[in-house]
């Protein structure tokens, strides 16, 4: 499958998505506030689709955002009712919230997200020293 | 031009300038709101020019609010349906800073049949708890589809979820198909 990677901007986020067996590596980071934000998600949003055709055995993806506008929450939220499809259908799908330790507005969308969708939910927080 | 005229000029330019002291203003702006205008102001945020020495979660929640309150203007200025070629919407943009707070206030021109739907919009945020807030985001963002103007009904929502603070607005009437609609957000600066 082909490998997305796109580097991250002051108003669009680092994304990585590459289901390579060996070596899987899927991140959104950064800050998410694009003057598109639905053609910006658009390809990774039919990535998830193309995947989730023949996903790996287990799948997890990163979300390590230190700030996103409600425009892109929505599409976030797309993304995780993918992943939310993908665990119904029996597969192994975990997300992995990264927050800063001081932001608990961060934490609380992680933690509102998975009360919305139906995914195994990690929140991992980190600091920046 | 005459010393009349250059007198009258210089005088609103003090005027201007001793009434913005006055109100505590760190940031006006007037005129088109594109999402490079956005990014520069809240670039200006960030860049401690507008908040310095703030902790960071109230440095975020100014940035929030500016983003969210510019992004409303960008997309849904009722003004830009006047302008021949502009796609990006037209405002007033005002950041104020008292010893208690922040302010972020924007204006811009509606058409009138919207006004109700705004209202009623707003006071349901206003009058919503910590709680029916949680809720109505959730509803909104999952039935929410991004309309064509980007928006996702969520921007109000969020930003009195972030400040804790209800939204203060009023409205003014141009003529009989346009208002002018003013909403101020309050970031406190008490913990």
């Amino acid at each position: 499958m082909q490998v997305i990677k796109i580097e991250g901007t002051d108003d669009t986020p680092q994304v990585t998505l590459d289901a390579n067996p060996e070596n899987p590596f899927m991140e959104i980071s950064g800050r998410s506030l694009p003057e598109d934000v639905v053609a910006f998600y658009e390809p990774i949003l039919e990535w998830l689709d193309e995947y989730s055709e023949n996903p790996l055995e287990k799948t997890i993806l990163n979300i390590k955002l230190e700030y996103f506008n409600t425009a892109s929450s929505k599409l976030l939220l797309d993304i995780l009712l993918k992943l939310e499809d993908l665990n119904d259908a029996g597969n192994d799908v975990l997300v992995r919230w990264h927050f800063p330790d001081d932001d608990e507005d961060m934490e609380e969308a992680g933690e509102e997200y998975e009360d919305i969708v139906e995914v195994p939910f990690e929140q991992v927080s980190y600091s920046f020293e | 031009m005459s010393e009349v005229q250059n007198k009258n000029r210089f005088d609103f330019v003090y005027d201007f300038y001793s009434k913005m002291k006055e109100s505590k203003v760190t940031i006006a702006y007037e005129g088109e709101i594109s999402h490079e205008i956005t990014k520069v102001f809240s670039s200006l945020a960030e860049s401690h020019i507008a908040i310095d020495d703030e902790a960071s979660t109230l440095k975020k929640r100014v940035f929030h609010v500016m983003i969210e309150s510019l992004q409303n203007l960008s997309k849904h200025s009722g003004e830009k349906h006047d302008l021949k070629s502009a796609t990006d919407g037209q405002g007033i943009f005002f950041v104020s800073k008292t010893e208690k707070n922040y302010t972020i206030t924007t204006g811009n021109i509606i058409d009138k049949y919207e006004l109700p739907g705004l209202k009623l919009v707003i006071k349901k945020i206003n009058s919503s708890n910590k709680k029916s807030l949680k809720d109505l985001y959730k509803e909104q963002i999952k039935k929410g589809r991004l309309s064509d103007k980007g928006g996702a009904g969520l921007g109000f929502i969020d930003i009195v979820r972030k400040t804790g603070e209800q939204l203060i607005y009023s409205f003014f009437d141009i003529n009989e198909k346009k208002s002018y609609f003013v909403l101020t957000s309050t970031v406190s600066r008490k913990k």
